[in-house]
C-alpha cells in the first residue's frame, strides 16, 4: 500500500530577551542554579505576573517572519498541571488567542521545488524550571534537585498546519526544521542553540492511504533537542505505524517518548490518560491589544530574511545561487561576505575563497565566522592580491593559513616569506636562459613546433623561483627566446 | 475612654500636638489584646516587639517635626493574607503556618513608608474562603460585641481587631463580602474599592479577577485616610489601574444635597432580615432629610450572582491554590511517599482544610474538559450580564443603599455545617466583586444589641461618592 505521511511540528524556542517574561530576572543559561529567581518566577504566594513587552515584539517579528496573521487581540490562558518544576501549578501560555496565526515558512522539498509549510500559530508562554536528577530518570532518582533559573524564560511556540500544506517526509521536516532555525536566527530572537535547550521539539506523525482525505491516528513524540534524533525518531515512527497498518492492525492516538540510545520510540500514554489541562484565561494579566504602529514599527525594523539575503547576493554581486544559499546559512557569514565585498571588485572569486577556503580553516579549528581571526578587510586584502596576480592561489593558501593561525595581515605575510612574485625581467630572462640552456633536447622538440613539453619547462623555472613568478609571463619570455 | 478606642483620626491629631505619642497607643493596643484576645482570636500573629520599636521611630519623628503621614505612629493591623517580608503569613492555613515571604505586598509597603505600626497579622477564612472566620486553621474569631457569635469573614480577624481596640486601622482583602461582611457584623466601617484601585502584589490570591485589597476602621474618615495611602497604580500588578488617586478626605465634606441615590428592588426582597430592612429604610430616611434623592431601580441578574460568583471564584481558585503542593514552600507531608505524585496528594489532603479542598474540587469540576462551557463561560457571560445591570442603574443614580447580609451575626458553629447557606450570606455582597465596583459597609443601627450594615455602592473608581454618602450619615447620626 501506498501512504501519504503527515508530519506535524511544535517547536519550542527560547527568546533572547534581556530579562524573563513575567518579571525582572536576568535570562543567562551559565548562571549558577537558583541565583536569577524572584517572588514571581518562583510562585511565591501573592506574587503577580507583568508581561515583558521585549517578548512580545519578538514573538510578532517571527510572526510577521513566518508570514502570519498579528492578532489584534490576544490574551495568555493558564494550562493547570502539577510538576515539580513548575513553580504555580500552572503555565501562563496562549490557548484560543494566540498572538499570530494562519502563517507560512518557504523550503525546498524533496524534489527541488519550492514548498510554503503551512504555519498555524506562535504564541508566547513561560519555560518551566529545570529538574537534575540524583540517577539518569526522575523515577530512578533518590532525589532530584530544581532549578528555576529557566522558570518564566520567554519561549515561543511555532505550530505547523496539518490541513495546509503539511509537512510529508522526514526530508521535508529536516529543510522546515533548518530553515525555521536559520529565520529565527536571522531576525535575532533566539540563538536556537539546541545543545542548550534553546530549540526543542515535539513531533506528531500519522499516515494515511494515498489520496484518503481522512486523517490517519497520530502520534506525538515529545522534547526531541537534536536533528539526529528527530530524523530517527521520524524514520521510525513512519516505518513503525506502516508496518502495523500493512498488517492489518490499528493506529491509537498517543504519545511517545524517544529513546536515542535504543534509536526507537516508545509507548508514554494513549489518548485516555492525556491530562485535561483545564485552559482558561489567567485573570492576572488583562487582554493585550496590539496597537497597529506597535505592530507597523516591527514590520518596518524588520532585519533582512534569508530568502531575500540569498536574492541580495545573487542579484547585488551576480553570485551564482548555490554561492549565495551557502553564504546565507549563518547571517553572520553574509555579513562578512557583505563586508569584504566593499573591498573586493571580483565578487565570484571572494564568495570561492570564503566557501572554499575560509570554510574549511574554520572547521578544521572549530571556529565560528564571529570567532574567525582574519577580518573581513584582511581577507579582503589577500582575495585581491590573489586577483592582481600578486600571489598565486596556492601562494595565497598558504598565506591565508598563516593570517588565520597567528592573526597577521596578508601583506606581512608575503613579505615575511618572501612570497612577492619575481616581476624583474632581467631575473627572470636569466632564469629562462639557465632552463633553456639545461634542457637542449626538450627546446629542440619546441622548435621544432610541438607545444607540449612548454609546461614542463615553466615548471622547471617556477622552481626556480620557488613559485613566484608568474606562468602566463614564463610561457611568453620562453616563447620569445626559442621561437623569436 | 481609652486611646485604643479613638480612631485614627483622632489620635492622628493627638500627635501631631505631641499630646500623646505613639508608644502610648500602641501599648494601649497591646494591652486591649492581652486582654481581650483569648476570647477574641483575632489574631494569627502579634508583632508587639516590631511595634514597639517601629512606636519609638514614629515618636522620635515627631520630636523632629518630620512625621511621614497621618497614619504615623498609628497602629495597624494586616489581614494574614498580605505578605509581609520576614513575618509569617499563614493564609489561615496550616499549609503556610510556617511561610515567611521574602517581600512585601505593595499595600503592606505603602503603610508602613506612611509610618504606620504594625502590630499583628489578623485571622481570617483560610485562604479568604469563608464568611465566618469559622474555616482558619488557627480556631475562629469571635465577634467582639458577642463572643458567641462569628466576627463575620472572611476578614473577620481584621475587623474584630479594629472593633475591639486591638488595632486602630486595618487592611482586609475582600473577594465575595470578605471586608464588608465582618465590618458589618462588628458594627464598623469597611471599604472595598474598585477593582484596580490598590494593588494586589503580595496579596496571596484566591480569585484573581474578584481579589480587592481594603480597608477596616472605625470611622468612615479613617477609612478614607488609609484609602489614600494605599491606593495607586502599581508597575507590578498587570491588572492595577492607572487612574490618579483622589483626595479621598477632602471629598468627605461635600454634603449630601442633590445626590441621587438608588434602592435596588431586587435586594429588599424575602431572605432579609426585617430588622435589618428597617434600620436600613430609617436611614435612607435620614439621607433623605438632608437633601437625597431616593430612586428605586432594578438590577434584574441579581438572583444569579451568588451562583456566578461561587463559579468564577472556585474556578479561579482552583489554579490559584495549585502552587501549594509541597515543593518548594509551605507544608509538605512527612509520611514515607513513593512518588511525587503521592506526595502532592498526602501534603494536600493534609495541610488544606475541609471547605477549601471543597471549592478546589468545585472549581476543577467548573474548569474540565466538557463543563467549561456550561460554567465557567456561561458564568463570565452572566457576570457581564450583572455588570451591564449597574451601568444601566447608574445612569439613573450617583450610588446606591443596600444592606450588607441578609442577616445578623449568626451564633459559631450555626452555618458552619450548611455551605450553601453560608454562600448565601454574600448574596449582597458579591455583584460588587463581579461588577468591580466600589462598596463601602457601615452601620446603621443596632437589633438586640447586634449590628446592622449598610452598604454604599458607587460607580466604578467613585469611591469619593461612597465615601461622601458615608460621612455625611455618619455625621447626621451623631449631631
Amino acid at each position: 500500500m501506498d501512504f501519504d505521511v503527515i508530519i506535524g511540528f511544535e517547536t519550542h524556542v527560547e527568546l533572547k530577551t534581556d530579562s524573563k517574561l513575567f518579571c525582572d530576572c536576568p535570562v543567562d543559561y551559565d548562571a549558577l542554579p537558583n541565583t536569577l529567581i524572584c517572588p514571581v518566577c518562583t510562585g511565591q504566594p501573592g506574587a503577580l505576573p507583568v508581561l515583558n513587552k521585549k517578548a512580545v515584539e519578538y514573538t510578532v517579528r517571527a510572526g510577521l517572519a513566518l508570514k502570519c496573521t498579528v492578532n489584534r487581540l490576544s490574551r495568555f490562558a493558564r494550562k493547570n498541571y502539577f510538576y515539580p518544576d513548575l513553580p504555580k501549578g500552572y503555565q501562563i501560555s496562549q490557548y484560543d488567542k494566540p498572538f499570530c496565526e494562519e502563517g507560512r515558512l518557504e523550503i525546498t522539498s524533496g524534489d527541488g521545488q519550492p514548498y510554503a509549510v503551512g504555519i498555524k500559530r506562535v504564541h508566547l508562554e513561560e519555560d518551566a524550571g529545570k529538574l537534575v536528577h540524583s540517577s539518569d530518570s526522575f523515577e530512578a532518582s533518590e532525589f532530584s534537585l530544581v532549578d528555576y533559573n529557566r522558570s518564566c524564560v520567554p519561549l515561543l511556540e511555532i505550530v505547523t498546519d496539518h490541513e495546509k500544506n503539511p509537512l510529508r517526509s522526514t526530508l521535508e521536516a529536516r529543510a522546515y526544521l533548518e530553515k525555521l532555525r536559520q529565520t529565527l536566527r536571522y531576525i535575532e530572537v533566539s540563538d536556537c542553540n539546541m545543545e542548550k535547550g534553546q530549540l526543542r521539539c515535539d513531533v506528531n506523525i500519522s499516515l494515511r492511504p494515498k489520496g484518503s482525505k481522512a486523517y490517519g491516528n497520530r502520534s506525538e513524540i515529545k522534547n526531541m533537542a537534536s536533528f539526529k534524533a528527530i530524523g530517527e525518531a521520524l524514520e521510525y515512527e513512519i516505518a513503525r505505524q506502516r508496518g502495523i497498518i500493512e498488517g492489518g492492525g490499528e493506529i491509537f492516538q498517543e504519545t511517545r517518548l524517544f529513546d536515542e540510545a535504543k534509536h526507537l520510540t516508545l509507548p508514554m500514554r494513549s489518548k485516555e490518560d492525556a491530562p485535561d489541562y483545564r485552559y482558561f484565561p489567567d485573570p492576572d494579566l488583562l487582554e493585550i491589544e496590539l496597537p497597529d504602529d506597535f505592530v507597523d514599527n516591527i514590520r518596518r525594523s524588520m532585519p533582512e530574511l534569508p530568502d531575500q539575503s540569498v536574492d541580495r547576493l545573487v542579484g547585488q554581486y551576480n553570485l551564482p545561487k548555490e554561492d549565495a544559499l551557502l553564504l546565507t546559512r549563518d547571517k553572520r557569514v553574509a555579513g562578512y561576505f557583505s563586508a569584504c565585498a566593499l573591498f573586493v571588485q571580483d565578487r565570484q572569486r571572494l564568495s570561492r575563497w570564503i566557501i572554499k577556503d575560509l570554510f574549511r580553516l574554520l572547521k578544521k579549528s572549530s571556529l565560528s565566522i564571529a570567532q574567525c581571526p582574519v577580518p573581513p578587510e584582511g581577507f579582503s586584502e589577500l582575495v585581491n592580491a590573489v586577483t592582481r596576480d600578486e600571489i598565486t592561489e596556492k601562494m595565497g593558501r598558504q598565506v591565508l593559513e598563516e593570517m588565520f593561525e597567528r592573526g597577521v595581515s596578508a601583506g606581512s605575510v608575503i613579505a615575511e616569506k618572501d612570497l612577492k612574485p619575481i616581476r624583474d625581467l632581467k631575473t627572470l630572462e636569466r632564469l629562462v636562459d639557465e632552463v633553456i640552456a639545461e634542457n637542449l633536447q626538450v627546446t629542440a622538440k619546441i622548435r621544432e613546433g610541438s607545444t607540449k613539453p612548454m609546461d614542463y619547462l615553466i615548471g622547471q623555472v617556477m622552481k626556480k623561483t620557488r613559485g613566484k613568478a608568474n606562468p602566463k609571463e614564463l610561457a611568453k619570455l620562453i616563447q620569445e627566446k626559442l621561437l623569436g | 475612654m481609652e486611646l485604643c478606642d479613638r480612631t485614627a483620626s483622632e489620635l492622628a491629631r493627638l500627635l501631631q500636638k505631641r499630646e500623646v505619642s505613639s508608644r502610648e497607643i500602641t501599648e494601649s493596643v497591646f494591652r486591649r489584646m492581652d486582654e481581650r484576645e483569648e476570647k477574641i482570636n483575632a489574631y494569627i500573629t502579634r508583632t508587639r516587639e516590631l511595634a514597639l520599636k517601629l512606636a519609638d521611630q514614629a515618636d522620635r519623628r515627631y520630636r523632629h517635626n518630620e512625621s511621614l503621614s497621618p497614619l504615623d505612629g498609628i497602629p495597624v493591623a494586616f489581614k494574614d493574607i498580605l505578605c509581609t517580608k520576614g513575618i509569617r503569613t499563614t493564609c489561615g492555613s496550616l499549609m503556610l503556618r510556617d511561610y515567611i515571604p521574602p517581600y512585601d505586598a505593595t499595600a503592606v509597603e505603602k503603610v508602613l513608608k506612611a509610618g504606620a505600626v504594625l502590630v499583628g497579622k489578623t485571622n481570617m477564612d483560610e485562604f479568604a474562603m469563608g464568611s465566618s472566620t469559622e474555616n482558619s486553621a488557627f480556631g475562629p474569631t469571635r465577634n467582639p460585641l458577642d463572643p458567641e457569635r462569628v466576627a463575620g469573614g472572611s476578614s473577620g480577624g481584621s475587623a474584630a481587631a479594629v472593633a475591639a481596640g486591638e488595632a486602630i486601622v486595618a487592611l482586609g482583602s475582600d473577594t465575595g463580602g470578605s471586608i464588608r461582611l465582618p465590618a458589618a457584623f462588628c458594627g464598623i466601617a469597611g471599604i472595598k474599592p474598585t477593582y484596580g484601585r490598590i494593588s494586589r502584589y503580595g496579596l496571596v490570591s484566591y480569585a484573581s479577577s474578584l481579589d480587592q485589597v481594603g480597608v477596616l476602621g472605625k470611622s468612615v474618615e479613617d477609612c478614607a485616610l488609609m484609602l489614600g495611602i494605599v491606593s495607586g497604580h502599581d508597575k507590578k500588578d498587570a491588572t492595577s489601574a492607572h487612574t490618579k488617586t483622589p483626595d479621598f478626605l477632602r471629598s468627605l465634606n461635600k454634603g449630601l444635597k442633590g445626590l441621587r441615590i438608588g434602592l435596588p428592588k431586587e435586594y429588599f426582597v424575602e431572605g432579609l432580615d426585617p430588622g435589618i430592612k428597617e434600620r436600613i429604610m430609617a436611614a435612607v430616611s435620614l439621607l433623605e432629610d438632608n437633601g437625597v434623592h431616593i430612586v428605586e431601580i432594578s438590577l434584574p441578574h441579581t438572583p444569579y450572582a451568588v451562583a456566578t460568583y461561587y463559579l468564577i471564584a472556585t474556578a479561579e481558585a482552583s489554579s490559584n491554590l495549585a502552587r501549594y503542593d509541597g515543593v518548594k514552600f509551605g507544608f509538605r507531608t512527612r509520611e514515607n511517599v513513593t512518588d511525587s505524585i503521592m506526595m502532592y496528594e498526602l501534603t494536600r489532603s493534609r495541610g488544606l482544610g475541609k471547605e477549601v479542598k471543597r471549592r478546589i474540587m468545585l472549581g476543577t469540576y467548573v474548569l474540565s474538559a466538557g463543563y467549561y462551557d456550561a460554567y465557567y463561560l456561561k458564568a463570565q457571560q452572566v457576570r457581564a450580564l450583572i455588570k451591564a445591570d449597574f451601568d444601566k442603574a447608574f445612569e439613573e443614580v450617583d450610588c446606591m443603599v443596600t444592606p450588607v447580609s441578609p442577616c445578623l451575626p449568626f451564633r459559631i458553629g450555626e452555618k458552619i455545617t450548611e455551605p450553601l447557606q453560608m454562600y448565601l450570606v454574600d448574596i449582597y455582597t458579591a455583584s460588587l466583586n463581579l461588577s468591580g465596583l466600589p462598596g463601602m459597609s457601615i452601620n446603621c443601627g443596632t437589633i438586640k444589641g447586634l449590628p446592622a450594615g449598610m452598604q454604599i455602592i458607587g460607580k466604578a473608581f467613585d469611591e469619593e461618592t461612597v465615601l461622601r454618602v458615608a460621612y455625611g450619615y455618619e455625621k447626621s447620626i451623631y449631631r
